[in-house]
C-alpha cells in the first residue's frame, strides 16, 4: 500500500509554480462550477499550497494564523475558505521563499492591505489604550484595594468606626424576644 | 390563527410585565401587602403567556407554516423534525423569543420558590425583573416580531442554514441563554437591595443559588458551543476569541468573580459593595453580549449604521439599564455600610486577588472586543484584534490565578497562615514535578513551556484534592473516620474542590491539544494511507448517500494502530440543494481522552481527495473539565444551607434543647 505522508514533507513534489492571474481565474471558475456538486467548506490550507521545506511551511502556518482574512468575519487566513485567504496564503509563502523574514512578510502585507490584516495589532499611539488596558486595570485595581484597606483600617483604629447597622423595629422586637427566651 | 394567538399572548405578557413593574413596587412604598402580592401571580402568568407564545411559534415551525416570515426564511418542509423545532431559535426573531422565555422563567421561579426571601426584597426584585422583561417584549414586538405574516404565502421555505442543522443547535443556545439571562435575577436582586438601601450577609445567601444556577448553565453553554464548533468546522478549532464567543465569556468571568465574592459576603459580611457591583456588572455584560450579537454591529460598524432599528433599540435598553443601575448604585452606596475587616493573608484576601485577576481578565476581553469598534467609529481606522492579542494578554493573567488557586481554600477566614498552607500543598508540588517530568519524558519535542503547563494543571488538580484531604483529615485519622468526615462535609466544599479540579482538567486538555496536536493535510487516492503518530488511516473510497434534505459523499477510512485494525471513520461532505450550500461532517475517533479527527476537502480533477487528519491529544479534557466544573456548581447548589432558608434547621434545634 502506498503511503502519502504529509505533503509538505514528502508528497507531490513541492508547490506548483505561482499560477498566472488568468489561470488562477480559470481555476476559480472551475471551483465555483463544481461547488454545486462536490465542493466542501473545508478548503482552508490546500496541499498544493504547501511548501516542500518543512521549516518554511511551519513559519508560513504560524504567520497565517496571525493574518486576517479581510473578507471574512474574524477568521485568520489559515482557517478561512475564502479565495482571498488562499491568495494571501500563497503570497505569504512566496515572500518566505523569496527570503523575507517574518517581520518583513508582515510589513509587506500591512503596506499592501493596511493594518486591518494584522490579528495582533501593532503597538502604536492609536493602539496604546488597547495594549495598556490590562496592566492598567490590574495596577489600578490593586492600588484601589490597598488604599481602601488602609483607609478602613485607619478609621477603625482611630475609633471613628462607621456607624453600626441600625436594626429595624421588627428585628429589635425579635432580638428582645430571643434574649428573653434564653434567660 | 395559531400565530395570532402567539402574538396576542406576547402582547398580553407585555401588559402583565408593565403591571408587574409598577404595582408591586408601589406596594412596597405604600406598605400594602395586597399590591405587593400582585408580583408573584403576574410573574407566573407572564411566564405562562410567553411559553404559550413560544409554543405557538414552535407549532408554526413544525407544521411548516410558510405564511410566517421567520418560518419561510428559516425552514423547509423536508427538514427533519428535530431541526424544525430547534430552528425556532436558529434565527434572530426566534432566539429573542427564547431569550424572553428564559427571562420570564426565572421570574416565575423566584415567584414560586422565593418563599424564604423577605417579602420586600422579593417584590422589588420581581418588579425589576418585569422592567427588563417589558423592555425586551417591546423590542420583539416592535423590531423583531416572529409572528409577522407574508401577504402571499409561498409553498416552500428557504431552509435553515445547514451549519445550524446540527444537534448542537438543540442544546447550545438554550443552555447559553439559561446562563446569560439567568444572571438577570442577580441583577434584579442587586437593584432591589439598592432600592431598599439595605444589604447584609443574608442577601448573599439568598442570591447565591440563583447566581450559581446561572453560572452552571453558562459554563455548560460555553463548553457546548466550543465542542460544537470543534466538530463542525472541519479542522478542530474550539476557541477563536471571536466577539460572539467573547460576549459569552465576559459574563462568565464576571459571574465567576461574583460567586467568589458572594462567598466572602455570606461568610464574613465583607466585600458587600463590591459584590453588589459585580452582580450589576455581570448582567450588564450579558446585555452587552446580546447587543453585540443581535445588532449586527460586529459585521461592520457601517451595516449597523445603515439598518439601525434593532441595534439602536438594544443600545437604548443597554444604556438605560446599565446607566440606571450604576446611577442608583452611586446614589445609594454612601448609605450602605461596609463590612468586616480581614488580614491581607486570609481566605478573604485570596478571594480579593481572585476577583482582581478575574475582573482584569474580563476587562481585557472587553477592551479587545470593543476597541476596534470604538476606534473605527471615532477615527475611521480599521484594526483587527484577534487570537494573538488575547493569548498574549489573557494568558499572563490566568497563570498567576491558577498558581494561587490551590492556596486560597487552605487559608483560614480572617487571618490565614500562608506558610502552613504552602506546607500542606506538598502533595500538589509533587504532582507538579511528576507532570513536568512525565511531559518531558513522553514528548521531548514540542514547546519548552508546555511541560510546565502540564505541571501547573496537575498542581491545580492536586490543590483541589489537598483541600478535600485537609477537610477530611485524610491520612491523619483512620480511613473509616475520614470517610465519615467526607460524607459530612458540606456539599459546597465538595463543589469548590470539584470546580477547581475541573479547571485543572480543562487546562490539561488545552495544553495537550495546542502544544502536541499533529496535523496531516494531503490529497490522496483510494487505497493510499496517511500516517499520524501511531495511527495509519487508509482511504477505502467514496460512497454517495441520500439524506432527508441533503445528499452526501461519505469517505470510507480504516484506522490501524501498529498494523491492527481498530475501527473505521466516515467523514462526509453534505450538500443542501435548497440553499446551494455544502458542509463537511468530520469523523471523530475517541482514544481515551484523545481524538483522531478526519475531515474531507475537495475531490480534485486528478481523482485525489483532499483530506485533513488531526491527532488531538487530551482534547476531550477541555470539555470534561467544564462538565466537572458545572458538576461542582450543582453540588454547591444542593448544599444544605442553600436548600434550607433558615440558618438553623428546626430539627437540630429540637435536639439541642434537652442538653441545656
Amino acid at each position: 500500500m502506498h503511503s502519502a505522508d504529509l505533503v509538505g514533507r514528502k508528497g507531490p513534489s513541492g508547490r506548483q509554480p505561482p499560477a498566472s492571474r488568468g489561470r488562477r481565474w480559470v481555476m476559480l471558475a472551475v471551483a465555483i462550477l463544481t461547488m454545486q456538486i462536490l465542493a466542501a467548506p473545508v478548503k482552508a490550507v490546500q496541499p498544493d499550497e504547501m511548501l516542500s521545506d518543512p521549516s518554511l511551511e511551519t513559519r508560513a502556518r504560524v504567520l497565517s494564523r496571525s493574518l486576517r482574512c479581510m473578507v471574512c468575519q474574524n477568521q485568520s487566513i489559515d482557517d478561512s475558505d475564502a479565495p482571498l485567504a488562499r491568495d494571501l496564503r500563497i503570497l505569504v509563502r512566496e515572500r518566505l521563499q523569496a527570503g523575507d523574514n517574518d517581520q518583513q512578510v508582515l510589513d509587506f502585507l500591512t503596506a499592501r492591505y493596511g493594518e486591518f490584516v494584522l490579528l495582533r495589532p501593532r503597538l502604536a499611539w492609536h493602539t496604546a489604550m488597547l495594549w495598556f488596558a490590562p496592566p492598567t486595570v490590574l495596577l489600578a485595581g490593586a492600588l484601589g484595594v490597598l488604599l481602601i484597606a488602609r483607609r478602613r483600617r485607619r478609621t477603625l483604629l482611630s475609633g471613628t468606626a462607621p456607624e453600626t447597622i441600625e436594626l429595624t423595629g421588627n428585628e429589635q422586637a425579635r432580638l428582645a424576644e430571643l434574649l428573653e427566651r434564653r434567660q | 390563527m395559531i400565530a395570532e394567538l402567539g402574538h396576542y399572548a406576547l402582547v398580553l405578557a407585555l401588559g402583565l410585565a408593565l403591571i408587574q413593574s409598577a404595582v408591586p413596587l408601589w406596594g412596597v412604598r405604600a406598605r400594602d401587602p395586597v399590591l405587593m402580592g400582585v408580583a408573584g401571580p403576574t410573574a407566573i402568568a407572564q411566564f405562562a403567556l410567553v411559553a404559550l407564545s413560544f409554543a405557538a411559534l414552535t407549532w408554526c415551525h413544525v407544521v411548516s407554516d410558510f405564511s410566517l416570515v421567520s418560518v419561510f426564511e428559516n425552514s423547509h418542509s423536508a427538514k427533519p423534525l428535530i431541526y424544525k423545532i430547534t430552528g425556532v431559535w436558529g434565527n434572530h426573531e426566534g432566539s429573542m423569543l427564547l431569550w424572553v422565555l428564559i427571562l420570564s422563567l426565572f421570574g416565575a421561579l423566584v415567584a414560586l420558590f422565593g418563599n424564604n426571601l423577605p417579602a420586600t426584597l422579593r417584590t422589588n426584585a420581581l418588579s425589576v425583573q418585569a422592567v427588563i422583561a417589558s423592555a425586551f417584549y417591546l423590542f420583539i414586538l416592535i423590531t423583531s416580531n416572529p409572528f409577522a405574516r407574508i401577504d402571499q404565502p409561498p409553498f416552500e421555505g428557504r431552509d435553515l442554514n445547514p451549519i445550524l442543522q446540527d444537534p448542537g443547535l438543540a442544546i447550545h443556545p438554550p443552555l447559553l441563554y439559561l446562563g446569560y439571562v439567568g444572571f438577570s435575577i442577580t441583577f434584579s436582586f442587586a437593584i432591589a437591595a439598592l432600592i431598599e438601601g439595605r444589604i447584609d450577609a443574608a442577601w448573599a445567601r439568598w442570591v447565591r443559588p440563583w447566581s450559581l444556577t446561572a453560572w452552571v448553565f453558562l459554563t455548560l453553554g460555553i463548553a457546548m458551543g466550543s465542542y460544537w464548533s470543534y466538530y463542525t468546522l472541519g479542522w478542530g478549532g474550539w476557541w477563536f476569541w471571536d466577539p460572539v464567543e467573547n460576549a459569552s465569556l465576559m459574563p462568565w468571568l464576571a459571574g465567576t468573580a461574583l460567586l467568589h465574592s458572594a462567598a466572602v459576603m455570606e461568610k464574613r459580611n465583607a466585600l458587600k459593595l463590591w459584590t453588589l457591583l459585580l452582580a450589576i456588572l455581570t448582567f450588564s455584560l450579558s446585555l452587552l453580549g446580546t447587543f453585540l450579537v443581535r445588532s449586527g454591529v460586529l459585521t461592520s460598524v457601517h451595516t449597523f449604521a445603515n439598518d439601525p432599528a434593532r441595534g439602536v433599540f438594544i443600545l437604548a435598553i443597554l444604556v438605560i439599564f446599565i446607566g440606571g443601575a450604576f446611577a442608583l448604585y452611586a446614589w445609594r452606596v454612601p448609605r450602605l455600610t461596609p463590612g468586616g475587616l480581614f488580614a491581607p493573608i486570609s481566605r478573604e484576601g485570596a478571594l480579593v486577588v481572585n476577583n482582581l485577576l478575574l475582573t482584569t481578565a474580563c476587562a481585557t476581553v472587553f477592551t479587545g472586543t470593543l476597541y476596534p469598534l470604538l476606534l473605527e467609529a471615532v477615527t475611521g481606522e480599521k484594526i483587527s484584534v484577534g487570537p494573538p492579542f488575547f493569548n498574549a494578554t489573557f494568558g499572563p493573567l490566568f497563570v498567576p490565578l491558577l498558581i494561587l488557586m490551590p492556596f486560597g481554600p487552605l487559608l483560614a477566614w480572617k487571618r490565614g497562615d500562608l506558610y502552613g498552607a504552602a506546607q500542606r500543598l506538598v502533595g500538589a508540588y509533587g504532582l507538579f514535578v511528576i507532570g513536568l517530568a512525565a511531559a518531558f519524558a513522553v514528548e521531548s519535542r514540542g514547546p519548552v513551556l508546555a511541560p510546565f503547563g502540564v505541571g501547573l494543571a496537575l498542581f491545580v488538580m492536586g490543590g483541589a484534592l489537598t483541600d478535600l484531604a485537609e477537610r477530611t483529615s485524610l491520612f491523619r485519622i483512620p480511613l473509616s473516620s475520614a470517610f465519615r468526615r467526607a460524607k459530612g462535609l458540606p456539599r459546597s466544599a465538595w463543589g469548590t474542590a470539584m470546580a477547581h479540579f475541573g479547571l485543572g482538567l480543562t487546562l490539561l486538555g488545552i495544553i495537550g491539544e495546542t502544544q502536541w496536536g499533529a496535523e496531516r493535510i494531503a490529497a490522496i487516492k483510494p487505497g493510499e494511507t496517511l500516517s499520524i503518530r501511531h495511527y495509519d488511516v487508509s482511504f477505502d473510497g467514496m460512497v454517495p448517500r441520500q439524506g432527508p434534505n441533503y445528499r452526501e459523499f461519505v469517505g470510507k477510512f480504516t484506522v490501524r494502530r501498529v498494523g491492527e485494525v481498530i475501527g473505521t471513520m466516515e467523514p462526509s461532505r453534505r450538500s443542501f440543494p435548497v440553499r446551494g450550500m455544502t458542509r463537511s461532517e468530520a469523523a471523530l475517533m475517541t482514544r481515551g481522552a484523545s481524538q483522531l479527527y478526519l475531515s474531507l476537502g475537495d475531490t480534485n480533477p486528478d481523482g485525489t481527495t483532499t483530506v485533513r487528519l488531526y491527532h488531538k491529544p487530551l482534547v476531550l479534557l477541555i470539555w470534561i473539565g467544564a462538565l466537572v466544573m458545572a458538576a461542582g456548581g450543582v453540588f454547591s447548589l444542593i448544599d444544605r444551607r442553600l436548600r434550607v432558608g433558615a440558618p438553623m434547621p428546626a430539627k437540630n434545634r429540637a435536639m439541642l434543647q434537652p442538653a441545656e
